[in-house]
């Protein structure tokens, strides 16, 4: 299993993406800076989390516009495997890979907390090694959380199984239907604002986003 | 321009000063020279009226790698690694523009340690705020605090502790005081030095503009009624050009092509180029027509003192300017070559073809004036040392006191606050803010740190000298509450106006303080800041000299939290609780009294409850080590039930001792840990404290969901879970 790494200017995750998949797959991960054109072989790309351009603008409006956008995206019409964390899934979101928006969390505040999701789908080479419906618990550390889609939209991902995580109890950033990660149609793109990256060691409190990376593999 | 008395004044020098400026130069300075004087001789840059005390510091070590002076101290902890860290304060602009002000901050102090080579692992902030009720502590509570989130997160650093008090002496005056802590191998350490004749002087980062300008003069001076049209000195940050130039310095200096890098912080393109160059016994000739400028029209007093952030002064060697543009331009940032290194000791500033500046670098930098201060022993302390119990009447409910310190926002949870910090970016972080320190792992290694923040500034304030020594020994014992073994120390000391005979007395016997308690406990002060001017018509805010405290984990995985773990183990109260109720809590807050003298300290009872509490932290035995402080003995214990994300646990306390009972139960004695373990350890910790001769108390055992004391506290954990955890929101947001 190859994962690559991309990291825009500000992306600030990504050191700990490549700790994480170098970890579990035991491979050298590729980190791969936004100017790049063209991928190396790759099986999984993750568009980590951070500060892409500052966020300025809008979270991941002008990450959408980098030299390695285009790669990433007929990458994913191949069929690789995108995921994208935190301002990743705000990346994807801009780019179209993925369906809906993501917009202020309704307190207007920055939230670092741990939540708990409730796996909605576990039919994806990203969480195949979840039980189905499990809890599990991980971090979320953003400003705009707050899931966003028109209501036909949101029909549609909902029918057709594309909420992959959804918040269990509290809704911490006022997102519809509590979505906190969504996927593609084919199911190879994945978006979602919890970290699994940080709860990958017990000595960090947990192993919960561990099995994500092991799904991937 | 005409130099004349007036615009001297203004500049901040004094006369006296002014007859040096002009032996020096043998001549009248010019309108640039002296704005370089200006900025070099305030208070905040030279620290004239401080260093004569600051020299009384332990600063050496066999840790020690890098004493103050530098960017920052250094320390080694094995391995090859060393940890690079530093606090400072960034008061005043905060208290003018809160955003702004508290982003620049974390701005500067993260400068602080990468321009050292070093990656930073964690930020901790320590603030004060004015009274609850004061129209503008929320106002700048939340400007300080989204600042400081604003600035770290966008830096993926975590923010991982601190401390935040509200008191009416910072009314006028509040604290923004920011910790920065890098890792780094030992062996590429970068120094502020400029050195070898002909080398390049290169700048990076962010175009110069027109802010922040005489920001270190108005750091260096009282407040008064026109403050707020102090605005435009303060800086405007932007973390993304930082993440920018704090990743491309970090591959710069991974090549061999840097010589000496400093930041400019303070002072901007005046300070690192003077003091670089006289670190290194050398000149430097400064091209402003090549400074990147943000503005047109700038003028040549203007560029030397912006402080723009987010901008770097490094040398190279000769042949590296083609590889330095590279990555510069890989990161899309501003490079260029603004000067040169030439021989003898002076800095001279060209602009459009003119010589507009030609100063030496040691009279300003390293011989700038010292002041000895008159000091005076200040009138309130007979009033506060003259008081007794005597007429303070026992509370009717001892509960509705705990409830009332618990729900006090000095004491409540500040999950409000580190809520809209990124703690965990990084993924190192292992204990998270909330507990006695928070922990880092250091991957490739079995080693932790723990690093703490911590002043009780009333102690201070009724007695300077040993507030001092307590805030050392306090956060010596939150270290080593966490498992961690106490290693080095960063200070910044916030006082009033140092031409105040009663303040530079204050000043003086703290740092006094802080040396002793730094020498027993064997952390030497590697780094610190010094904030005078604290003060507004008059009303200075109470001494507050914050320590920053490192220590080091051999084994990561031995680390300790505060709170309690399974109900039926046993507590023990390492320490005794003596007649001491000055300054406490629970004086101010139930009797709104500020008064007698803070508790005192026995040294070789307090390093006997550390040395035993850290042998069972690494012997494995403890379940949960929490210092007592604010609050007592029935804090810590309602903490330890209380402060579990997980669920709240009780206890069953069994207090056999003949003090008067509020102050058993809320004094604040030092040199005091709360512990919990099996029972089956019982034995072991008692053998420990034994052969240390640490005073050792079985209190009683944790139960499931009350927090009982004798027949004084008969309270559900539940509840006070509730106060405790809403009233910080309820009370100041």
């Amino acid at each position: 299993m190859k994962f690559g790494v991309v990291i825009f200017p500000g992306s600030n995750c990504d050191r700990d993406c490549v700790h994480v998949a170098q970890t579990v797959s035991g491979n050298k991960v590729e980190s791969l800076w936004h100017k790049e054109t063209s991928l190396p072989r790759l099986d999984c790309l993750i568009i980590p989390g951070g500060f892409s351009y500052g966020d300025y603008l809008r979270p991941g409006a002008i990450a959408h516009f980098s030299p390695i956008m285009p790669e990433v995206k007929a990458f994913a019409e191949r069929g690789g495997l995108v995921l994208g964390i935190c301002n990743g899934f705000q990346i994807l979101v801009e780019t179209g890979l993925l369906p809906g928006a993501l917009m202020r969390n309704v307190s207007l505040k920055f939230i670092c907390d741990r939540v708990t999701l409730e796996i909605e789908n576990n039919k994806l080479p990203f969480t195949c090694r979840y039980p189905a419906h499990s809890l599990v618990s991980m971090p979320i550390a953003h400003m705009e959380g707050n899931y966003f889609a028109d209501s036909e939209t949101l029909k549609r991902i909902e029918d057709n199984n594309q909420v992959v995580f959804r918040y269990h109890g509290d809704n911490p950033n006022g997102s519809l239907h509590s979505i906190a990660g969504v996927c593609n149609e084919k199911g190879n793109v994945l978006g979602m604002m919890p970290h699994p990256e940080r709860v990958a060691e017990t000595l960090l409190g947990g192993q919960d986003g561990r099995l994500l990376f092991e799904s991937i593999i | 321009m005409k130099i004349t008395a007036e615009i001297v004044k203004e500049h901040g020098l004094s006369p006296e000063e002014y007859q040096h400026i002009l032996k020096i130069l043998g001549r009248e300075p010019t309108f640039v020279e002296l704005g370089i004087f200006s900025v070099m001789w305030s208070e905040h840059c030279s620290y004239k009226s401080s260093r004569i005390h600051l020299k009384k510091f332990p600063t050496k070590g066999p840790q020690v790698l890098c004493e103050p002076g530098e960017n920052a101290g250094i320390v080694d902890i094995g391995d090859g690694l060393a940890i690079v860290f530093k606090m400072e304060s960034h008061n005043h602009p905060s208290f003018i523009e809160p955003y702004q002000g508290a982003a620049t901050g974390v701005g500067g102090i993260l400068r602080d340690i990468f321009t050292m080579g070093a990656r930073p692992i964690a930020l901790l902030d320590s603030l004060r705020f004015g009274h609850p009720d004061h129209p503008k502590t929320r106002y700048l509570l939340h400007g300080v605090v989204a600042g400081i989130a604003g600035y770290g997160n966008c830096m993926g650093i975590p923010t991982v502790g601190g401390e935040v008090y509200f008191d009416e002496s910072y009314n006028g005056n509040i604290l923004v005081n920011a910790m920065c802590v890098g890792l780094v191998e030992k062996d590429k350490i970068f120094l502020a030095t400029a050195k070898g004749e002909g080398n390049p002087v290169f700048y990076v980062g962010s175009k110069t503009g027109r802010d922040g300008i005489h920001g270190a003069t108005m750091a260096s001076d009282v407040f008064d009624d026109s403050s707020e049209s102090k605005r435009p000195t303060v800086q405007v940050g932007d973390p993304f050009t930082e993440k920018l130039l704090m990743e491309a310095c970090l591959e710069l200096m991974s090549s061999d092509d840097v010589v000496g890098i400093q930041d400019m912080g303070a002072a901007g393109l005046t300070c690192s180029t003077l003091e670089m160059g006289d670190k290194g016994n050398v000149g430097i000739d400064l091209d402003l027509d090549k400074v990147p400028c943000r503005e047109e029209g700038m003028t040549p007093y203007e560029l030397m003192l912006s402080e723009s952030q987010e901008r770097m002064l490094f040398v190279a060697k000769k042949d590296s300017e083609k590889r330095i543009h590279k990555i510069f331009e890989k990161w899309d940032l501003d490079v260029a070559v603004v000067g040169r290194v030439v021989k003898g000791e002076t800095v001279r500033v060209f602009h459009q073809g003119e010589c507009v500046a030609q100063v030496p670098t040691k009279p300003i930098a390293q011989e700038a004036p010292q002041h000895d201060r008159p000091m005076r022993q200040p009138a309130y302390l007979k009033k506060t040392e003259n008081f007794s119990l005597q007429g303070i009447p026992l509370p009717k409910s001892y509960g509705e006191v705990l409830k009332r310190l618990l729900g006090s926002p000095n004491l409540a949870s500040k999950h409000w606050v580190w809520r809209q910090y990124d703690h965990q970016v990084g993924t190192d972080t292992v204990v998270l803010p909330g507990s006695d320190a928070a922990v880092m792992r250091l991957k490739g290694t079995q080693k932790g740190i723990a690093v703490t923040t911590d002043c009780n500034s009333r102690y201070c304030y009724l007695d300077p000298r040993w507030g001092g020594i307590l805030a050392v020994a306090e956060a010596a014992r939150n270290i080593v509450c966490s498992g961690g073994r106490p290693l080095a120390v960063t200070d910044c000391l916030n006082f009033g106006n140092p031409e105040d005979p009663e303040i530079m007395w204050q000043f003086k016997e703290a740092v006094e303080g802080i040396a002793e308690g730094c020498r027993i406990f064997g952390t030497p002060v590697v780094s610190g800041n010094v904030s005078f001017y604290n003060e507004t018509k008059g009303q200075a805010i109470y001494p507050t000299p914050t320590i920053g405290m490192i220590g080091v984990l051999d084994d990561i995985k031995t680390h300790t939290t505060q709170w309690f773990k399974a109900s039926g183990d046993i507590i023990v109260l390492l320490g005794e609780t003596y007649e001491e109720w000055g300054g406490s809590e629970y004086l101010k807050l139930i009797h709104n009294r500020v008064a007698g003298k803070p508790p005192s300290i026995n040294f070789q009872r307090e390093l006997a409850v550390q040395k035993t509490c850290l042998q069972a932290i690494t012997g494995g035995w403890l379940h949960s080590a929490h210092d007592c402080s604010e609050g007592g003995l029935a804090v810590a214990l309602a903490e330890s039930c209380i402060s579990r994300d997980e669920g709240v646990l009780g206890a069953e306390i069994r207090l056999e001792n003949s003090l008067r009972q509020d102050i058993l139960l809320f004094g604040e004695s030092a040199s005091r840990i709360l512990v919990s373990l099996s029972e089956k350890h019982l034995p072991e910790l008692q053998k420990v404290a034994r052969i240390h001769d640490c005073p050792f108390e079985v209190l009683g055992v944790v139960s499931s969901g009350r927090l009982q004391v004798n027949s004084l506290i008969d309270e559900e954990t539940k509840g006070l879970r509730e106060i405790w955890m809403t009233a910080f929101e309820r009370k100041v947001v």
